[in-house]
């Protein structure tokens, strides 16, 4: 299986900053009103950026489902 | 123009061409139309079986995002068109979003009839506390004493329980999640829809803002946390009543199945076809 990443699609984001207050690991910032996926190598693939993100903008993928 | 960036589900489900949709940044109706799209999906049905019905509203903006069969109707009268759609064809899954004001002001009428016919309606209610799209007016689900453009001293009415409303007038599904609690919404969902009846589920949303902002609330995330630290699941008070003191309660509240609607109408169709 392909190896996970985590991707941004910063046309539809809006910089609220709920990404970034729920991330556990400090991954994501908000830079120039936008987030930022500043530190990915940080990431656990938890989830909870794209659980909440409002917007469809953050998520991941690779992996399988039960993962 | 096909957008590819992003989710397997948003591509399945969403018309993301007219994608990103209008709502402020770090409203939950996104993270709750998402809870409604992935239960859809859980439950496993076909996108041609399902018709999303809203009313007028922030929250109903939803069903534009949505690639099912969709409608969007007059302020209040979604549950109106939604039982005639499920009349005309009730093999149709027909949900309806609506918001606080759209159910329970414009709408209430339509909302206790529907429940009290039990007719195989998922309802879901974005409830973000507030008219959002018209400028910030309190609506039936402001809390007492908050406050809104139309009630700069404090709001005195008092607010609706929609819950308990809905299960008062015969919703024989009744349930309520948040948007930080995305999960249970998301399971909410799934049995509303897997319900033969009138299903209730009440989704607390969030209004950064106009709610937040007129009651210092807190960018987005603080008002996430607020749900975190002030809800409290209905199993958890029924053990330990002391912890529900003074908290929002959520999770399942009822779940009684009784005779469907258009079941009980096919009933006297057959009669006379005999």
């Amino acid at each position: 299986m392909a190896e996970k990443s985590l991707l941004q699609n910063k046309d539809w984001c809006k910089g609220c900053g709920v990404c970034v207050g729920f991330c556990p690991k400090q991954v994501l910032v908000i830079e120039n009103e936008k987030c930022v996926i500043a530190y990915p190598e940080k990431c656990i693939f938890c989830g909870q950026c794209e659980l909440r993100c409002p917007d469809n903008a953050i998520y991941i993928v690779g992996g399988t489902k039960d993962e | 123009m096909t957008n590819t960036n992003c989710n397997e589900m948003t591509q399945k489900y969403y018309r993301v061409d007219r994608m990103p949709h209008i709502w402020c940044p770090g409203c939950g109706h996104g993270t709750l139309m998402n809870t409604v799209v992935r239960a859809i999906d859980k439950v496993g049905l076909n996108k041609d079986d399902v018709v999303v019905v809203s009313g007028i509203g922030c929250s109903s903006r939803a069903p534009g995002y949505m690639d099912f069969n969709t409608l969007h109707t007059t302020h209040g009268r979604a549950l109106a068109f939604a039982t005639g759609i499920k009349m005309a064809n009730p093999k149709l899954h027909v949900i309806v979003i609506m918001g606080d004001g759209d159910s329970s002001a414009i709408g209430g009428n339509h909302l206790i009839h529907a429940a009290r016919r039990n007719i195989d309606i998922t309802t879901i209610v974005f409830n973000n506390n507030i008219y959002g799209m018209t400028g910030g007016q309190f609506s039936p689900t402001t809390p007492y004493g908050d406050f809104a453009t139309t009630a700069p001293f404090g709001n005195i009415d008092k607010a609706f329980d929609l819950c308990s409303l809905a299960q008062g007038a015969g919703a024989t599904y009744v349930g309520r999640g948040t948007a930080y609690h995305a999960p249970l919404m998301q399971k909410l969902i799934e049995k509303g829809l897997e319900n033969k009846g009138f299903s209730f589920i009440e989704g607390l949303s969030l209004c950064p803002t106009y709610y937040g902002r007129k009651n210092k609330k807190g960018n987005a995330f603080k008002m996430h946390s607020y749900f975190k630290d002030n809800c409290v699941d209905i199993k958890v008070v029924e053990k330990n009543p002391e912890k529900g003191e003074n908290k929002i309660l959520i999770g399942e509240f009822y779940n009684s199945p009784k005779t469907e609607y258009t079941e009980g109408y096919q009933v006297i169709i057959d009669k006379f076809q005999k």
